[in-house]
């Protein structure tokens, strides 16, 4: 380090989920060293899940995440009627997806504004931020509640759901639960329109990068449960193809892999979704992008507030049709499955990206070997080199304490879930 | 001057946290009321503050962790674990038994980089507890009774009731005798308000044994409904594994 060489420490990375710290060497006007350092204790998933039968599988895996339980549902079971042969009919296809609605409303309302926001508008918490911004948090606080209700409502309960099952639900709500859900999704509509314009108008740094962007593409859906996964390097493949693509690697500052498709770095999650799925979106939320006035694609990470308001919007829109005709319960509702000695794979959107699943079964469909790849893990990579970026532009004369603000704010622009992306091993190392 | 609250993270998945997170506006008027000195998913970072009453989520699970258990113990006038993971290892402790340094070094790249202690544990197997909140995770309403006690100088009561009674005061058809489902619910403590069974599925155990647990009566049903020795083992090793009633019942039923 030259005599101007200085350092930055955040040793607790606030308004993330789980744990990660920030560490930064600078030397003149050159970062010489950038970690997201994530040190959340490995809690070894992949290991225990081994011996223990598909039935359980989904209950186990939604404890990887508080805040994307449902992903990690949707992912397991996925993978499990790829491996058994089943697949999910209409009625169930709707049901799941008006789910995973439930789960990225509320993930994305809860990032915008409790963990988001402060930055942009210069607070600490969301609790200083709703003296001076009441109706703002507010408005939030109904949003993240009407995803958690969704989640109630068809689950039980909105962390941790229970009745996601193998091959259907375990039960669904009748007319006196959906009516009235259908009617809140109905009237908070326009609330999550302007939810869009308002972070549209939001005072966001113009920080244009050059990274592959990768999300599922579906034929006719902006994709949640299904799809092949595609890049804007034009690379799209099923989704048993993805460990052939993507590849993981340890690196000594992190408890969770990265990951990196050809060589480089890549962008997962809303705006990864939206570059790649535009032509997807319903009419009235294609409007309220264009409206934004934005371009799009956009290479830009700040935007991603901007994305994951345009996904509340379509996740409430798609919520309402599937609730204005619910598709019949009984075709939707848990069946036996047939478990045979067979690979599965599963890949599915959270909120945060991509979450890829792999498990091997024996006979009596008990896992041999499991695999998942969460979204944050593979969003590390492209996180320290849009920080390490981002700062040497944003000029690094400037105090420690602004470039500390800065480079957090740029971290929690990708929604780390910090919790999620520690809890996975790779199953099989080769060592030379 | 208002009580000083701390939320404190170990070995979790952040869910028990959500529980004043998801709270919306409660979450606001429970901040006019105490001043909450750290929590840092709120964007509150002190973790060094002393504080009225600690929340500990999360199971202990490495030397770090260790450590700082201790630390945040001696700052703390009244400590409350929330949570599977604090109060019954949560499932990571399903490795506790395992050779975990094995697991480690069969799967990363670079074992050397990896802190990680053989097993997850409770935070009571290392300091004193002075509450305990049951849940995977708690909910809402759970973690605000507890401060509506506190904050008007009540001990908050344990629960007593399982699962099982819950069921039957909610009126739902027993899924054991109509589904032949296995179902914890007859020795799980309540909190849930017999979510699963509602649901028409068995309970699997969410919120640890009941106070009083005839672990013995139920693997007899099972057994006798033909469930094998391996599945009554997981049963009851699934999500509190460190609960000793529920270890008790594995390593005895799975014989």
């Amino acid at each position: 380090m030259t005599k101007r060489g200085r350092s930055i420490r955040v040793p607790v990375l606030a308004r993330v989920e789980g744990e990660g710290a920030l560490e930064i060497d600078i030397a003149g006007n050159r970062i010489t060293r950038l970690d997201l350092r994530i040190y959340e204790p490995p809690r070894l998933f992949e290991k225990f899940l081994e011996g223990r039968s598909y039935l359980e599988v989904p209950d186990m895996v939604a404890r990887i995440c508080g805040i994307c339980p449902v992903a990690y549902q949707m992912s397991a079971v996925a993978a499990i009627e790829d491996a058994f042969g089943f697949t999910p009919g209409p009625e169930l296809r709707a049901w799941r997806r008006l789910l995973y609605c439930g789960e990225w409303i509320e993930s994305h309302a809860l990032h915008i504004h409790l963990l988001a926001a402060p930055d942009v508008l210069g607070f600490e918490s969301v609790l200083d931020m709703a003296q001076a911004w009441p109706e703002v948090v507010e408005r939030g606080l109904r949003l993240q509640a009407l995803g958690n209700r969704i989640l109630a409502v068809l689950g039980g309960r909105s962390v941790h759901p229970v009745s996601v099952r193998p091959g259907g639900f375990s039960r669904l709500p009748g007319p006196e639960a959906l009516d009235p859900l259908q009617e809140a999704c109905r009237a908070a509509l326009e609330t999550a329109r302007d939810l869009v314009a308002w972070t549209a108008s939001l005072d966001l740094p113009r920080e244009t990068q050059d990274f592959p962007c990768v999300a599922l593409r579906h034929p006719h859906e902006y994709p949640m449960n299904e799809g092949r996964i595609a890049a804007t390097t034009g690379l799209e493949i099923p989704v048993s193809e993805f460990e052939a693509h993507f590849e993981e690697y340890q690196v000594p500052h992190s408890t969770a892999l990265h990951s990196r498709l050809a060589g480089r770095s890549y962008l997962v999650g809303p705006l990864a979704r939206l570059n790649l799925n535009r032509d997807r979106l319903p009419p009235p939320v294609a409007e309220a992008l264009a409206a934004t006035g934005i371009a799009f694609p956009s290479h830009n990470s700040h935007f991603s507030i901007v994305a994951r308001a345009v996904e509340i919007f379509l996740a409430l829109s798609e919520a309402v049709r599937i609730l204005d005709d619910p598709p019949p319960a009984a075709p939707a509702l848990a069946r036996p499955l047939q478990p045979r000695a067979a690979e599965g794979f599963g890949c599915t959107e959270a909120p945060r990206g991509i979450l890829y699943h792999r498990y091997r079964f024996d006979a009596d469909g008990r896992v041999q070997a499991a695999r998942i790849t969460p979204p944050t893990s593979q969003n590390q990579a492209r996180m320290e080199e849009d920080a390490r970026l981002a700062l040497e532009r944003f000029g690094l004369d400037r105090p420690d304490e602004e470039l500390r603000r800065y480079a957090e704010r740029v971290i929690r622009n990708y929604d780390p879930c910090i919790s999620c992306a520690t809890h996975f091993l790779r199953l099989k190392v080769n060592r030379r | 001057m208002k009580p000083k609250v701390a939320v404190h993270k170990f070995a979790s998945c952040d869910g028990c946290q959500l529980a004043l997170l998801n709270a919306g506006p409660d979450l606001l008027a429970l901040a006019e009321r105490v001043d909450f000195v750290h929590f840092a998913e709120a964007g509150i970072v002190a973790p060094e503050a002393e504080a009225d009453i600690a929340l500990v989520e999360g199971s202990v699970s490495t030397p770090e962790e260790a450590a700082r258990i201790r630390t945040v113990r001696e700052r703390s006038r009244y400590l409350v674990t929330i949570g599977a993971c604090a109060t019954a290892g949560g499932l990571q402790a399903l490795r506790n038994g395992a050779d975990a340094g094995a697991w480690v070094a069969g799967v990363y790249a670079h074992p050397e980089w990896i802190e990680i202690s053989p097993r997850a544990l409770p935070v009571a197997e290392f300091v004193k507890v002075d509450h305990e909140l049951r849940g995977c995770p708690v909910s809402t309403r759970q973690v605000l009774a507890l401060f509506h006690d506190l904050l008007r100088g009540v001990a908050p009561r344990p629960v007593e009731s399982s699962v099982c009674l819950a069921c039957k005061r909610a009126g739902h058809a027993c899924v054991t005798v109509t589904q032949g489902e296995p179902c914890l619910g007859p020795v799980t403590q309540d909190g849930c308000g017999a979510l699963c069974p509602g649901r028409g599925r068995g309970c699997y155990g969410c919120y640890g044994p009941a106070a009083t647990v005839n672990a013995e009566g139920l693997i007899r049903h099972w057994t006798a409904q033909g469930m094998d020795k391996d599945a009554v083992r997981r049963r009851f090793r699934f999500i509190t594994p460190e609960a000793p009633a529920f270890r008790t019942a594995a390593e005895e039923g799975g014989e």
